[in-house]
């Protein structure tokens, strides 16, 4: 069970939360004005790598606030937590970013 | 109290308390202290089991939970439980136990025939036989597999006793009590840390308990007492015993299992539960886990007689036991000769030490030698004789290389005990468990943790630290350093104890014993896993076969999948693996460690998560009077709604038409309180229920109702409702009932991630108000009474709108709207007045014959409106033009959730599946609702389908059935006739508009 | 190849096993393919032996980054059954499940295939609807299926508690009666030894790092056992299909996400069926080798990890209890996780791509191993013959544009 820090909340199990998938998808202003496949890509297509993913999650049984993660995938470690609407950091940022302090995580670096 | 194997004195039992246990039917004495497992050995009992597949006798190997072959069914009835190891079952007044997978018993196998057959039935023989002929697969030959297969046998009865959990966080948790573990705690609990120690044992001590060694000048029970006292004055500490950690998984998430009755004599406890599972948040962890001693790989190993050297000397020396007269030791490191030296102090024989190793000088050989016992050095056991209890074994010298024996001549040692060391292997499970990596440590043969990836530090014997001084120094600096890692320091750090050891000198890795034969030849087995049955020549043709991976080994042989999880097989079985590719042993690397450590009820897993408490069930504040007025219930999710009101003797068809005439005729009232209620506020209110709706909200008058459908992104319909403007920024929206929940969450997604620009707040008042709603025809009347100061005109309160009153004297919400195409009201009132409500409805009501209906009835009646229900009507795959409610899709708005997907290729196709009514040819018909519709009556399969009803109901009102259904194309075959083919007739139907009664809707603007 | 039977079996015995062949060759791989096959599971294996069986080809290579079937195929909970709702489902695992039947035989390596029934209850009307609805269009389609009543599901299941005043008492439930298990490694070994047998190289720990294009064409495959040419290359990586198809720049409709089985220890026969419940959350049923063999839920968030949350465990135990109360002092063995690749309409992806000489077979969600004679069948079509089989055709990439998905959300409410 994953320790998720809910900025507002600060740590909680995983069972308080629900997940939201790929972060930083923005609805189209103007769905008519996108072919069918534009619109697929919209509905379906979702990141799904194998590393550091960019995600949302909501503290549905908390503040019921939803926020983003930046979590890997194979490790689970989680690297960043920040309100909706802050950017991403750029993805050469994130290759290189360090874990957590240990102490914050529970997870050793 | 006299037991034949006890000793006169010494150990941790108390021989003044003796304890009366029965086995296969026989009564023992035991003493409190007491495992079954020691107190069969102190009984002189060494047969207790049969094998997996050979069925061959089996005795007791080891003295813990690592335990391959000694599994027992405990107990009988509800409280029996099949494939307990006798090693870790606490001895209890009146216990009793018996041996499984034998039959007609563990003295007399008829299976055991199965080991004539075990030429053939080697590793995987079952996926090269029993194919032909085809038919005798499931007629004979698995049956057959399946009988045999399985140890124990499962209750027949539901389990007597309780479970519960506990959530807790921690700055330390411990794992293992044993002299790492034990300074481990110390050291950290000094801090002032919230620590947590964890044993499964039922007392602290670990390898203390067997080796009795000094530390601090004291003998290991004295200072275990002192280190337990010191331990219990700090300030944050929980020791928890007879507690195993199961599980080790992200972030620092452990589970631990705590056994807290299983001790006790069945039900001595009531007021206790039997296990608990703890859910442990941990800020660092000290894994001090201890290790297992690796049996040796020979031929016929497997002999009641044959253990575990350290075992032995935990039987002799923590229970008093002597498990045989007269012994032979085998080994390949110096640990065996502590043990012997101890077996011989508490009386046994030695008879050698026969060991591997070329040639052996160290300190604990001196010793043994100056005792007097013979050590033969470089030489191995490579046979052992007896049936159900080990009599006597054979030696033979090894060649130089380990790789054979010299010449043909064996020498036979009489014994009834072999006690063997195949050196030690870290129990780095949980370690492994937490995804840290292992190293393979060529001087101790094991694999030791190397590179951890969680917060935690290993200590001891589970960091390949072996030897006491090493284990108690790596406790005090794994405890001191997790505490200061988690924040805390102590004013005076704890010392490290002191104590000796004995140098020992290297071990010497043979992982087959040799013999005159190759292995897989002669009739002797060499096991490598005991309760599966696999031996070496199964590795080997494993390995022949190319299932080499290390998982194929696994898999294909099951070494390794019993319940011990291949505690003391896995490292012996990979080893034998990289010897026949000759690969080195890292190479080959481990499986992976899966958990539970040792296995889990699943009574703890649910904890109180049964019976009554399995879901919570949710109830309107008016159940009560359903209940006293004799409702049937349905469950809607997680609601009990009343499905109809049967008086005395009708039927449910009865009570049902009895209801839909009341409402058609006079008045009927329904609790609607289950469905969702959501509270809209904030000036962008009617903007989000314009994004969200598929038609338009804007120019909603106050105190005016309108209804909506909801569609996802994809454009299905999600939900349907009725919402109503309170207020110029005020909104009430309806859902289904067992949408509520998911509707506000899609709202909230939305409004916080897509629109957080929208100045809107979100509210679930679905708790907050009880909803009467009353329908019929006389509806006005009944209303009029509760309410006289209401203008309840047409004119004033016409249909799809909203007023506030007093009814029956509360505060309420009156909505004139309806389900169920009649003049209808639903008052709205706060939750704790709805029984009062509903109690003056019905007395109000009383002259007009109010009648009380259930969610079946409202289903009839919608139905003949041909109102849709979300989740019958729709499936997720069907659009509002689907349900021919193109009217409430907005061209107007530019956007709405799920506008763009309507214009898609399959989206805008005019032959999908469209809402229709049917009508059965036969009127006294009432199709199965699922019934499929095809065009043509038979056929044969497969017959093309164009779609299937979804609702469908005897219609009282119309005299006939009715039924709604999903057809193909089907808003253009109105007239023609289409067939439902049921399994035993075809029913022709004609197919009709969704509307069969009232389509004006003359009678719900009356 | 040696043929495998009772008798060689018994003259082995007489040699000591010590004869015995690799069930499957060990080959180096060639510079170059007609096909390669990503992915040496159970669907990757299956594709090869289709191509080679069905269609004559047989200079194919399947490689596989770690040991055969190690991926869902050795973790799943090996139901079968072909009961699904939509016609096009249906068709297809029908397809499979017929296979199957025949596996053990036309393989000559024993898969265990046991049609001991599958039994999906219903626990409240809407359950009860959707199970006519199932079974009616499961007989017209020519597929066993039977509505059975809450007595009958006692008598086909007795350890199953149908006890009225239970929180979700049982109101029946549909049976297909050749439905079953099969056990899983044994249909990735079978499929290997005979592709093999048949001229396949089946090519372990053989990772692929690349997938070189020319001209909007694959034309062959990076690997960490160096380049491999290919003619065309077919993806079945599973949970890794993403990460694959990224290579080609491709993007799919796919989500990977732990999902986590359990078993029990292993115990005498109780339970003779397979069970499942939607509503109250349960795949269960008992191995030959004894242990319950129990299904949980899919983890909630994207994770590569064979691992899953807890909880999800904890969670799946309580509804088991309600439907068996009698396993309550039966004990958790080993519990494990899969990743498996998940589509928006919870149905398979088994297409041709865009790009050319690159086919595609992935999405299998939490029901894969069901279809795995079937998937590879029809994807061995599709390579071959460079368009769908008409039974795979409307599992497209295509339709996540058109908007013609098969929904089989319903179907698979519980994973499986």
């Amino acid at each position: 069970m994953l320790l998720i820090h809910c900025p507002w909340c600060g740590p909680r199990d995983e069972i308080e939360f629900a997940y939201g998938g790929e972060a930083h998808r923005v609805r189209p202003a103007d769905p008519s004005a996108l072919s069918d496949a534009e619109w697929a890509d919209f509905l379906f297509l979702r990141a799904n790598p194998k590393g550091v993913h960019r995600e949302r999650w909501v503290h549905a049984h908390g503040c019921r606030r939803w926020f983003n993660v930046e979590r890997h995938t194979v490790t689970h470690e989680i690297l960043r937590v920040y309100p909706p609407g802050a950017a991403a950091e750029p993805d050469a940022a994130v290759a290189e970013a360090q874990p957590p302090q240990a102490s914050q995580q529970g997870v050793r670096s | 109290m006299s037991n034949s194997h006890r000793t006169a004195s010494g150990g941790r039992i108390d021989r003044t308390r003796s304890v009366t246990f029965t086995f296969n039917g026989k009564s023992y004495q035991g003493c409190a202290g007491d495992t079954l497992a020691s107190a069969l050995l102190a009984n002189g009992v060494h047969l207790v089991a049969r094998s997996f597949k050979y069925h061959r006798p089996r005795g007791i190997l080891s003295a813990g939970s690592e335990e391959p072959s000694a599994l027992i069914q405990l107990e009988r009835g509800g409280h029996t439980e099949p494939n307990l190891r006798a090693t870790q079952i606490e001895l209890y007044e009146g216990l009793s136990a018996a041996s499984q997978n034998a039959w007609p018993n563990v003295n007399f196998d008829v299976g055991a025939v199965n080991g004539l057959l075990s030429k053939i039935f080697v590793a995987g023989f079952y996926y090269k036989t029993f194919m032909h002929p085809q038919s005798l697969w499931m007629k004979l030959y698995e049956p057959l597999i399946r009988h045999a297969a399985g140890l124990g046998k499962a209750p027949k009865e539901p389990d007597p006793d309780r479970y519960d959990k506990m959530h807790v966080h921690c700055d330390v948790l411990v794992v293992g009590a044993g002299p790492a573990g034990l300074t481990a705690a110390l050291a950290a609990a000094r801090t002032g840390a919230r620590v947590i120690l964890a044993d499964e044992q039922n007392e602290l001590g670990g390898s203390l308990l067997t080796s009795g060694e000094t530390v601090d000048g004291l003998p290991a029970a004295s200072w275990i007492a002192k280190i337990e006292a010191e331990l219990a004055a700090c300030p944050e500490i929980r020791v928890l015993r007879r507690t195993t950690a199961a599980g080790y998984y992200d972030h620092n998430h452990l589970t631990l299992t705590e056994r807290r009755t299983d001790h006790l004599p069945r039900g001595a406890a009531p007021h206790l539960s039997r296990q608990r599972l703890w859910n442990v948040r941990a800020k660092r962890v000290v894994l001090a886990t201890g290790g297992h001693e690796r049996p040796l790989v020979f031929a016929d190993n497997d002999r009641p007689g044959i253990m575990l050297a350290g075992a032995v000397r935990t039987y002799v020396n923590r229970y008093g036991v002597t498990p045989g007269k007269r012994a032979v030791l085998l080994t390949n490191n110096d640990s065996a000769y502590a043990a012997a030296l101890d077996m011989q102090a508490a009386g046994i024989a030695i008879a050698a030490i026969v060991d591997v190793r070329t040639a052996v000088n160290g300190p604990l050989a001196a010793k043994a030698r100056a005792a007097g016992i013979t050590v033969l050095e470089n030489r191995a056991v490579v046979a052992t004789e007896g049936g159900k209890r080990l009599t006597s074994v054979d030696v033979m010298p090894l060649a130089a290389d380990g790789g054979g024996v010299v010449g043909m001549a064996r020498t036979s040692i009489a014994c009834d005990l072999l006690a063997m060391s195949g050196g030690w292997n870290p129990a780095v499970h949980l370690y492994s468990q937490s995804t840290g990596k292992l190293r393979y440590d060529e001087a101790a043969a094991c694999f030791v943790p190397h590179k951890a990836t969680q917060a935690l530090h290993c200590a001891g014997t589970c960091n390949g630290r072996f030897a006491l001084p090493d284990c108690l120094a790596e406790g005090v600096a794994a405890g001191t350093e997790a505490a200061r890692e988690a924040g805390f320091t102590a004013d005076a750090p704890l010392p490290v104890p002191r104590a000796e050891a004995d140098a020992e000198e290297p071990l010497r890795p043979l992982w087959v014993v040799p013999s005159t034969q190759l292995v897989g030849r002669g009739s002797g087995k060499h096991f490598v896993d005991f309760q599966n049955d696999v031996t070496a020549a199964d590795v080997l043709l494993a390995s022949r076969e190319g299932y080499q991976s290390v998982e194929h080994l696994k898999r294909y042989t099951t070494m390794g999948m019993g319940t011990d999880q291949g505690k003391t097989s896995n490292v012996n079985a990979l080893a034998i693996l990289a010897q026949s590719l000759s690969a080195p042993i890292p190479q080959v690397g481990t499986t992976t460690f899966r958990p539970p450590y040792t296995p889990v009820v699943f009574g703890a897993l649910a904890g109180r998560d049964v019976g009554e408490l399995a879901d919570p069930a949710r109830v309107t504040p008016m159940h009560r009077w359903h209940v006293e007025n004799g409702a049937v219930f349905e469950d809607v999710g997680q609601w009990k709604r009343p499905w109809y009101f049967p008086r005395a003797g009708e039927s449910m068809h009865d009570a049902v038409n009895r209801e839909c005439r009341a409402v058609r005729n006079g008045v009927g009232v329904l609790d609607a309180s289950t469905l969702g209620k959501i509270d809209i506020q904030g000036p962008d209110a009617a903007i989000l229920l314009n994004r969200m709706y598929t038609n338009a909200w804007s120019k909603l008058d106050v105190g005016r109702c309108r209804y909506g459908v909801m569609c996802k992104e994809e454009g299905m319909v999600i939900d349907d409702g009725v919402t109503t403007r309170l207020g110029p920024n005020h909104f009430l929206m309806t859902t289904t009932t067992s949408n509520a929940a998911k509707v506000l969450d899609w709202l909230e997604e939305y409004l916080q991630t897509e629109w957080p620009d929208l100045r809107v707040h979100l509210t679930s008042v679905t708790e907050h108000w009880s909803t009467a709603s009353i329908a019929g025809p006389k509806a006005r009347d009944v209303v009029a009474a509760l309410a006289p100061d209401l203008d309840l005109s047409a004119d004033a309160f016409p249909f799809m709108a909203m007023k506030e009153a007093v009814v029956a004297g509360v505060p309420a919400r009156i909505f004139r709207i309806s389900f169920t195409g009649e003049l209808s009201y639903e008052i709205n009132v706060p939750a704790y007045h709805g029984l009062r409500l509903w109690t003056e409805i019905m007395k109000a009501g009383a002259p007009h014959g109010v009648t009380p209906y259930g969610t079946e009835t409202m289903h009839v009646l919608r139905a003949e409106k041909g109102y849709i229900i979300v989740g019958q009507e729709t499936d997720g795959t069907v659009t509002p033009q689907d349900l021919g409610m193109d009217w409430i899709v907005s061209k107007q708005k530019a956007d709405f959730v799920g506008k763009r997907s309507f214009t898609r290729q399959d989206t805008s196709r005019a032959d999908r599946k469209q809402l229709v009514g049917l009508l059965t040819q036969d009127p006294t018909m009432v199709l199965p609702e699922g019934a499929q519709i095809t065009a043509q009556a038979g056929g044969t399969v497969p017959i093309p389908m164009l779609g299937y009803v979804t609702s469908s109901y005897w219609s009282e009102t119309m005299g006939r059935s009715i039924a709604l259904a999903l057809i193909a194309g089907g808003s253009r075959m109105i007239g023609q006739t289409v067939h439902a083919p049921l399994a035993d007739k075809n029913v022709a139907c004609a197919v009709v508009k969704p509307v069969f009664y009232d389509p004006e809707g003359v009678r719900l603007h009356g | 190849m040696s043929n495998y039977s009772i008798v060689s079996l018994i003259r082995n015995a007489f040699s000591h096993h010590e004869h015995w062949g690799r069930a499957w060759r060990d080959p180096a791989p060639k510079p170059a393919y007609d096909v390669v096959i990503i992915g040496g599971g159970g669907h990757g294996l299956a594709t090869a032996y289709y191509l080679a069986k069905e269609h004559g080809i047989t200079n194919v290579a399947v490689l596989e980054k770690g040991w055969l079937g190690g991926g869902n195929t050795g973790r799943n909970t090996t139901i079968l059954r072909s009961n699904y709702l939509w016609d096009e489902s249906a068709a297809l695992y029908e397809k499979s499940l017929q296979l199957y039947e025949g596996l053990s035989q036309d393989l000559n390596y024993n898969t265990m295939v046991s049609q001991r029934g599958v039994l999906n209850l219903a626990h409240n009307l809407h359950d009860v609807r959707e199970s006519v609805r199932r079974v009616n269009a499961l007989r017209l389609n020519g597929i066993d299926s039977e509505w059975l009543t809450r007595e009958q599901v006692k008598e086909f299941c007795p350890a199953i508690n149908i006890a009225p005043d239970v929180r979700y008492p049982i109101m029946g439930g549909t049976l297909q009666r050749r439905g079953g298990t099969a056990r899983h490694d044994a249909v990735a070994w079978g499929f290997a030894r005979a592709a093999s047998a048949r001229g396949v190289d089946i090519i372990q720990n053989c990772e692929v790092t690349g997938l070189r294009r020319v001209g909007g064409k694959v034309v062959g495959v990076e690997t960490s056992r160096g380049y491999i040419q290919a003619g065309k290359v077919g993806v079945v990586a599973a949970g890794h299909s993403s990460v694959v198809a990224g290579m080609a720049d491709l993007r799919l409709p796919l989500e990977s996400h732990p999902l986590q089985a359990l078993v029990s220890e292993p115990i005498k026969p109780v339970l003779d069926c397979v069970v499942m419940s939607n509503a109250v959350h349960v795949y269960v049923s008992q191995s030959d080798k004894g242990e319950l063999v129990i299904g949980a839920g899919i983890d909630s968030y994207n994770s590569y990890a064979q691992r899953g949350s807890f909880h999800v465990i904890e969670h799946q135990i309580g509804p088991l209890l309600e439907l068996f109360p009698i396993f309550s002092r039966l004990r958790l063995l080993r519990h494990w996780a899969g990743i498996v690749d998940t589509c928006p309409d919870a149905s398979p992806i088994i297409s041709k791509t865009p790009v050319e000489n690159l086919f595609i077979n992935c999405g299998w969600g939490t029901g894969g191993f069901k279809a795995t004679p079937g998937s590879g069948w029809v994807f061995a079509h599709t390579i071959a013959r460079n368009e769908p089989h008409v039974l795979n055709a409307p599992f497209s990439l295509d339709r996540f544009t058109s908007g013609y998905l098969i929904d089989e959300h319903g179907a698979a409410a519980v994973a499986h």
